[in-house]
């Protein structure tokens, strides 16, 4: 035990987070309006589970010449057809979209044919290629899959709302909530522009970093209203005890989490790269909004919080009312 | 003041001790396998050893081990290479006698299967094997029921000399019987009530009519399928379905095939280890289905050429081009009325099917072949191609409908449930007794989902996933022990803890593991992490407010619980919801999340908390404490 006690934070931080509060805000709003004009007029690169389609993931014997694949397989008529590397370099994802005589959703012998098809075409001398997967999705799956993300993104939201409005305050229900739909948001932003295939494992990790991001924002609320509680402060003072407080929890987490996931990125294969993307991009904002959003919402305008707000109703005044 | 009652202490070790037994089994490897079951009439027995050797001693794969047991044979393989051959092979050597299947066979000792410890079911996705999502065509199941009371109302009332003008289905699906003479109209109604509501089937699940309304008007009758009638009959078509499918897939040999309802048109079938699609599809797909029909006398060419098709009957075409033949429009038996179709000779030695119709068609078959010795009857086979055309740039669905008549045969004598069926060939009889001893679809069902995932690339993905989350907790573990030293170890312990934990209650309750799920494995880490770092900072700080080191442990216990509660509450109400609304892979990554959440309030509040008094509990003062 002689090893000295590490410390990342210094544990007597005092950062005047809510004087920078107007900068900060400005920021997180500026990149929340970028995502929604990166969603709006990039939209998603949205994968086969939402938009139906054919996939087919191709193994090779020594890596393939993209470009040589291509061309083959618009030779061979499927013009349209995405070809990417994939996970190893030998693996290729090959993409397509239904033909109209071929890979429809009635045709049960079709996509069977198309998988054959890509694999003949894909397939060079003195470099076979085996099929690894093949997957097919019609296009209804794909609008109810989109639905349903959608339902499950509002049952959250409401889930939230009503839960931390009734175990803290409906202020801070109102600030978590936007804050955190502000960093999904811009995680959203970002594979909207980035053009990376946005596909269903994504959706899960925009969904975790919207439980990650709220996990984060609650330790600090339940902070904030333990402070208010004990100390004679001005409300501007407690928050920023507060998030000084927690600070190096807040940041320790994060770390930590973002080291896990991280190896998720790293050895997880190409399946699971764009989920443990979103996360990694989730926690750094989700934190960063933590220290320098949340907090600073609940001194602005209608969600400026008092003592009033936490201190715990006093009984007695429930008995005066009952009196007549 | 750092006390920890006893009880807990118990609690704790007998969480762990049963951890630890039900995560055990996953530490086993599956060996990839071929199980052979027995077909009626034959046996397990030394000569199927024998047999069983010899196939695979030609094909060249050396078998681990071969388990006989009372209904099965097992053959264990070393890979899965040898496993595709040796199951080519023995099919082949086999034949129709044995049913030849692809396992995963357990390795788990006999010690720990008694105890009811088993490994975690894995998804497809790290297995291998086929995923198929069809649709279920409800509005065919209701127009053929509905088809089937019409037919039925013109016998009804043909048997019991009821004159009508006539009988005609309505667009929402009621049937107006229109009489010609109005005081029949009591009498009618009784007889259609009695035989429309005995119309049953060979499941004897099926609506038994029995929800019809009928109501007279001067002289006609409507005869109305009410709201619940018509729900019943969509919902028992998927259920018939289900089992079509379930006798199938038992007709191609997979182990453990999931064949799942989904919402209220969907059926998921899974078929691990099945590679080849094509078989899997045709028969899983086929929505083919026979009707024995009486042929009606006359010259059907001639019918044809003129126009003057007799009222009763219809023209279909024969097999093979062979010309056009007329059949009676009522339908002797059909399909979903067969109890049983197997091969068998006829009187001449040629292949023919025999055939087993339960009891009400066989009373039907009865009374018509009683009646009409001599005469040709035939069996209609009906398949339904489904096609796409565009129209206007946009997709159009249609069925193709191709209806062939097998030529027709002369009823010999009369018979009742038990028939034969001849004029076929060897082949051609062999599908057609498959086809009928699997029963048929209440309803089409089209393909809208396939997913193929290949052998190699499901272990592949076992090996990323187990490599990412040993990552992930060696980063944990790593920098937690650096960081708070002594309390990183009690974290360390109590994530590892966790880990254990999470496996044993997916294990336990034969939860999915999918890829996904081991990223919510490693989020399940981060989640820990959060609960674990809350405490150990809340102690910091206390030593920090000049709190005594055994008070500061117990404060930072109490008041990080609080938090710790909070904050795992909204991720779990996440996960419910992802779980709720989420299909597939996002079902598989929601359910180790919200164990993950649960186990790691667990282990980071009790556990760790508990561990912590151990070393630091006690009488003794204590200086400092290495966090």
């Amino acid at each position: 035990m002689s090893l000295f006690p590490l410390r990342l934070i210094p544990h007597t931080t005092n950062f005047n987070f809510m004087r920078v509060r107007w900068v900060s805000i400005g920021i997180a709003a500026l990149l929340a309006i970028a995502a929604i004009g990166a969603i709006a007029f990039k939209s998603f690169n949205f994968a086969l589970d939402f938009t139906g389609g054919t996939v087919v993931e191709l193994r090779f014997q020594t890596p393939p010449d993209v470009d040589a694949v291509r061309e083959r397989l618009q030779a061979g008529g499927y013009g349209s057809a995405q070809v990417q590397t994939f996970g190893t370099g030998s693996d290729l994802l090959v993409r397509l979209q239904p033909r109209e005589d071929a890979g429809t959703a009635a045709d049960a012998e079709a996509s069977n044919r198309t998988a054959a098809d890509v694999l003949r075409l894909a397939s060079s001398e003195g470099n076979a290629a085996t099929v690894m997967r093949s997957e097919f999705v019609g296009p209804q799956v794909g609008k109810e899959l989109a639905l349903n993300g959608l339902y499950t993104l509002l049952f959250v939201v409401v889930g939230f709302l009503i839960y931390i409005a009734v175990r803290f305050e409906w202020k801070f229900a109102v600030s978590a909530i936007v804050t955190t739909l502000a960093d999904v948001l811009i995680v959203a932003g970002f594979f909207a522009a980035s053009g990376i295939e946005f596909d269903l494992t994504i959706l899960a990790g925009l969904l975790s970093v919207m439980g990650f991001s709220i996990n984060d924002k609650i330790v600090v609320f339940d902070r904030v209203r333990e402070n208010f509680r004990n100390l004679r402060a001005e409300p501007m003072e407690i928050l920023n005890r507060s998030i000084n407080q927690t600070l190096s929890r807040t940041i320790i987490t994060s770390f930590v989490a973002f080291l896990t996931v991280f190896a998720l990125y790293l050895y997880g294969g190409g399946s699971l790269e764009g989920m443990a993307l979103s996360q990694m991009i989730g926690i750094v904002l989700g934190t960063v909004s933590s220290i320098f959003v949340a907090c600073p919402l609940l001194t602005i305008g209608f969600l400026t919080v008092t003592k009033q707000d936490l201190m715990p109703k006093a009984k007695d005044e429930a008995l005066l009312a009952r009196r007549p | 003041m750092l006390e920890f009652p006893r009880w807990k202490y118990v609690l704790i070790l007998i969480v762990v001790l049963a951890s630890a037994l039900y995560a055990l089994p996953n530490l086993y490897p599956q060996d990839p396998s071929v199980q052979i079951t027995a077909n009626r009439g034959f046996a397990i027995d030394a000569a199927l050893r024998g047999r069983v050797d010899a196939a695979l001693k030609d094909a060249g794969v050396q078998a681990k081990e071969v388990d006989t047991e009372a209904a099965s044979m097992l053959v264990r393989l070393p890979s899965l290479d040898a496993q595709t051959t040796a199951n080519d092979a023995l099919r082949k050597a086999l034949g129709d006698d044995y049913l030849v299947a692809l396992s995963l066979a357990s390795t788990v000792p006999d010690w720990l299967g008694t105890t009811g410890a088993r490994p975690m079911v894995q998804g497809l996705d790290l297995q291998g094997g086929v995923h198929f999502v069809l649709q279920v065509d409800q509005k065919a199941a209701l127009d053929k029921r509905v088809d089937g009371y019409l037919e039925d109302t013109r016998v009804t009332l043909r048997d019991k000399r009821i004159r009508y003008t006539s009988v005609e289905r309505r667009p929402n699906n009621s049937i107006v019987v229109t009489l010609a003479d109005g005081e029949d109209v009591a009498a009618a109604q009784q007889a259609l009530a009695q035989t429309l509501s005995s119309r049953g089937n060979n499941a004897g699940t099926l609506a038994t009519g029995s929800g019809l309304t009928y109501q007279a008007t001067g002289q006609q009758i409507t005869i109305g399928l009410p709201q619940a009638e018509l729900e019943q009959i969509a919902s028992e078509a998927i259920e018939q379905n289900l089992t079509t499918l379930r006798n199938r897939i038992n007709e191609i040999g997979v182990a453990e095939p999931i064949i799942q309802r989904q919402g209220d048109d969907r059926v998921v079938v899974q078929l691990p280890g099945v590679q080849d699609t094509a078989e899997a599809k045709r028969l899983i797909g086929a929505t083919a289905t026979l009707e024995f029909r009486a042929v009606v006398e006359g010259n059907a060419a001639d019918a044809v050429a003129s126009g003057r098709i007799p009222p009763e009957a219809k023209v279909y075409q024969l097999r093979d081009n062979a010309g056009p033949v007329l059949l009676n429009k009522r339908v002797l038996a059909s399909g979903d009325e067969m109890v049983n179709a197997r091969v068998g000779v006829d009187n001449n030695g040629l292949p023919a099917v025999d055939v087993t119709l339960n009891n009400i068609a066989g009373q039907r078959m009865f009374d018509y072949t009683s009646a009409n010795v001599g005469k040709l009857m035939s069996v209609v086979y009906i398949e339904r191609v489904p096609t796409v055309t565009m129209v206007d740039g946009k997709e159009v669905r249609s069925v193709r409908v191709r209806e062939e008549a097998l030529s027709p045969t002369r009823i010999a004598g009369v018979f009742g449930k038990n028939f034969q069926t001849t004029g076929l060939e060897k082949t051609e009889a062999d599908n057609l007794a498959k086809l009928l001893r699997a029963g048929s679809l209440a309803a089409p069902m089209d393909f809208i989902e396939e997913r193929v995932v290949g052998p190699s690339l499901g272990k592949e993905n076992v090996e990323r996933g187990t490599k990412a989350v040993v990552f992930s907790f060696i980063f944990a573990l790593a920098f937690f022990l650096v960081y708070y030293r002594m309390f990183g170890l009690i974290t360390c312990i109590a994530l590892l803890l966790n880990l254990v934990m999470v496996v044993a209650v997916m294990s336990l309750f034969g939860a999915t593991m999918t890829l996904p799920g081991f990223a919510g494995l490693a989020l399940t880490i981060g989640m820990s992490v959060d609960a674990n770092v809350l405490i150990n900072e809340r102690i910091r700080e206390e030593l920090r407010a000049g709190v005594p080191p055994q008070a500061a442990i117990a404060t930072g216990y109490d008041k990080a619980s609080g938090t710790i509660f909070d904050s795992n509450m909204t991720a779990l109400l996440a996960g419910v919801a992802l779980y709720a609304f989420g299909t597939g892979p996002l079902k598989g990554f929601a359910v180790t999340m919200v164990i993950g959440i649960l186990t790691s309030v667990f282990t980071a509040v009790t556990v760790s908390r508990g561990i912590a008094t151990l070393i630091y509990g006690g009488r003794r003062k204590i200086k400092s404490i290495a966090i």
